[in-house]
């Protein structure tokens, strides 16, 4: 078992010709993933690697294969009309991997997606993996592996850092979600811990946050009241400056809500493991398991 | 990225707010003689990317041309905030009834533009939040149906009695909404909103800022040509010109990071093992070997580092890629301070062959390398 994907995950690529839509698209295949379609408007009728096909819109595509998932590698521009797209169209779960999306067009895309009882993870999101299952997105698949650790991150190169070393000391994943780092994001860390709790294959979670914003805040009274599966929590930019943007624009510190201290100080509160460095996941979630 | 007062007014002029008139001086000269245009008592107004600009000095009433020189040369080159400030606005003085305070901000938690709006203006709004939060109305708006009139009409009657006020203040709200739409802000605020005493009671916006979101500007190109790089720091315009995300900070260990992520944690551990980063540097994704040679060059101009270190997980980034880039980068300026190398992921092993053949060594494993930076800082030799 795993969270939001799995084996029988069906996949369409939007984006499917563009550079990092195919080179993703053939990663993804190799790491047996089922894609079953793609979509570039003006390339219907051709076929991605002689195999997938490609259709002009997401419409067709789920018409035509019945895929239930979309991985999004458009510009940022197009990326709040793919989204709606596959909305639209019925897919259920949305990957919205494209990075610089504007926050006021993910304010229209939002409301439209929950009306129409779809998940949307991401934008400026690595994606997610169920290893040894599917993968949907751009997370390396081999630096995990198969077990019994939910992983949920803001960010993600430190989430590949995490998952590496976990794997590196024997501790596989049951799914690794990555969340994106934009103020408006359609799944949070709550949606991603409800769900692990809910998964019979997840034993404990790693839980890596950022500074800025009171999501990781509401995720510790979360796990305080309705989790009992072990969480540890990580905060990364605890040398922040206050009121510096750090890359991610999620991660602003304003005023006295979102800094490190704060965030840890939840995560103590509500009985977390607490790492202090990426590697200490390892020796904290040994412990629990 | 922040723009000027006077720039977002401009902006909220074009949307009909009403603004007094204002010009800008870069000299005691020209302040002086935009003062005599106007006739009558002025404010000189610092224009810089600071909030607190009153408290800092920066906001000062000139009777007269020749006060209006001498103030403008008092506050032109002035520090707020660390800043230097380069420009000065002068406006004619207002009379003043009352003030209060417009924002539209976008929110995390809502998800949607909030408009706040308070009757106790003037001030710092934070502290009216704190203080007394009854005063503050708080609406979130849903874009796709934007800002209704029944809904500016509620703003208005939150900060007047006078309807003839509420109805100019529900057009300023309207206004206001349309300028943060237009221009992809995360926040639009007015403060002080202000109405002249009676009879005209007119309902005036004295003072204007906005933050564009960053992602919105390949969208407004004329929006992006107002930023104003004598505002910012040297470094962190030669990175942002070079596609990188750059923070410049007091320490000695130099971090070029792929990530930003892994940029703040590879910061935090840095400073868990004894040392203190020298900056924020992102390389971002799809890294060239162009990137991490200008990412060297931002760093080696930083007199305070001591030793740089690398910290690449390929993902996206190939690694060879980055490899390359050092070997490039330090070939052209070889360096003077010790170099610290932890790569892992996508073509790890080309990359560690590029490194080694050029005599550099390397590490996988990020606890040691940031050892490793930390203790070549300080004089030491490596863990």
């Amino acid at each position: 078992m795993s969270i939001f994907i799995d084996k029988n995950t069906t996949v369409v690529v939007q984006g499917i010709t563009g550079r990092d839509g195919s080179f993703h698209a053939k990663q993804m295949l190799e790491y047996g993933t089922r894609i079953v379609a793609g979509v570039t408007p003006g390339k219907g009728g051709q076929k991605f690697e002689d195999k997938t096909p490609i259709f002009n819109s997401v419409a067709d595509a789920v018409a035509a294969t019945g895929a239930n998932t979309s991985a999004i590698y458009v510009t940022p521009m197009f990326a709040a009309d793919a989204i709606l797209e596959a909305a639209d169209a019925g897919v259920k779960l949305i990957v919205a991997i494209t990075e610089g999306v504007p926050v006021l067009d993910m304010t229209r895309v939002y409301p439209f997606v929950k009306e129409k009882g779809a998940r949307l993870i991401g934008p400026n999101c690595p994606g997610l993996i169920s290893p040894g299952q599917s993968k949907v997105g751009i997370i390396p698949g081999r630096i995990c592996t198969p077990g019994s650790v939910g992983v949920v991150s803001r960010s993600g190169t430190l989430t590949y850092e995490v998952v590496y070393q976990l794997t590196r000391a024997g501790l596989g994943q049951s799914t690794c979600v990555g969340i994106g780092g934009d103020p408006i994001n359609g799944t949070n860390f709550i949606d991603c811990l409800a769900a692990f709790e809910a998964d019979p294959a997840t034993k404990a979670v790693a839980m890596m946050g950022e500074i800025g914003g009171t999501d990781e805040q509401d995720a510790a009274t979360f796990v305080m009241q309705n989790m009992k599966k072990p969480v540890v929590g990580f905060i990364a930019g605890q040398t922040a400056r206050p009121g510096r943007r750090m890359g991610h624009a999620g991660a602003i510190i304003s005023g006295s809500a979102g800094t490190a201290a704060e965030k840890i100080a939840a995560f103590e509160a509500a009985g977390m493991g607490v790492a202090k460095r990426p590697i200490d996941f390892v020796e904290l979630l040994k412990k629990k398991l | 990225m922040n723009i000027h007062e006077y720039q977002a007014k401009e902006l909220l002029r074009k949307e009909g707010v009403p603004i007094p008139p204002g010009e800008v001086a870069r000299s005691a000269a020209d302040a002086e003689a935009i003062a005599r245009k106007f006739g009558t008592t002025v404010v000189v107004k610092a224009q810089v990317h600071a909030g607190g600009r009153g408290k800092a000095g920066g906001v000062k009433l000139a009777k007269t041309p020749e006060e209006t020189r001498e103030i403008a040369s008092k506050i032109l080159g002035m520090q707020i905030k660390g800043l230097t400030v380069e420009q000065v606005l002068v406006t004619p003085a207002a009379d003043i009834a009352t003030e209060a305070y417009a924002g539209i901000i976008l929110d995390r938690a809502s998800k949607k533009p909030v408009f706040m709006v308070s009757p106790a203006g003037g001030i710092d709004i934070e502290e009216v939040a704190a203080k007394t939060p009854d005063k503050i109305l708080k609406l979130p708006i849903d874009t796709r149906y934007g800002l209704q009139p029944y809904q500016a009409s509620r703003l208005g009657f939150f900060l007047y009695n006078d309807v003839k006020q509420v109805r100019a203040a529900g057009k300023i709200m309207q206004q206001l909404y349309a300028a943060f739409m237009k221009n992809g802000c995360s926040l639009a605020e007015i403060n002080p909103l202000v109405t002249t005493p009676a009879p005209a009671g007119d309902v005036v916006a004295l003072d204007a800022k906005m933050v564009i979101d960053d992602n919105e500007l390949d969208r407004h190109p004329e929006i992006a040509a107002l930023r104003d790089e004598s505002a910012e720091a040297p470094s962190e315009v030669l990175a942002r010109n070079a596609n990188l995300t750059f923070i410049k900070l007091d320490g000695d260990v130099g971090c070029v990071v792929n990530g930003a992520g892994l940029a703040m944690a590879t910061m935090d551990l840095v400073k868990y093992y004894g040392g203190d980063p020298a900056n924020f540097l992102d390389i971002g994704g799809s890294s060239n070997p162009e990137k991490v040679v200008n990412a060297l060059k931002i760093i080696t101009a930083d007199k305070n580092v001591k030793a740089i270190l690398f910290n690449i997980f390929g993902g996206i980034t190939r690694t060879d890629d980055v490899a390359n880039g050092i070997v490039t980068a330090t070939k052209q300026n070889p360096l003077k301070v010790p170099l610290v190398i932890r790569l892992t992921g996508t073509n790890e092993e080309i990359a560690m062959k590029i490194l080694q053949e050029n005599g550099f060594s390397a590490s996988s494993d990020m606890d040691e390398a940031v050892k490793s930076a930390v203790a070549l800082a300080k004089g030491g030799k490596t863990a």
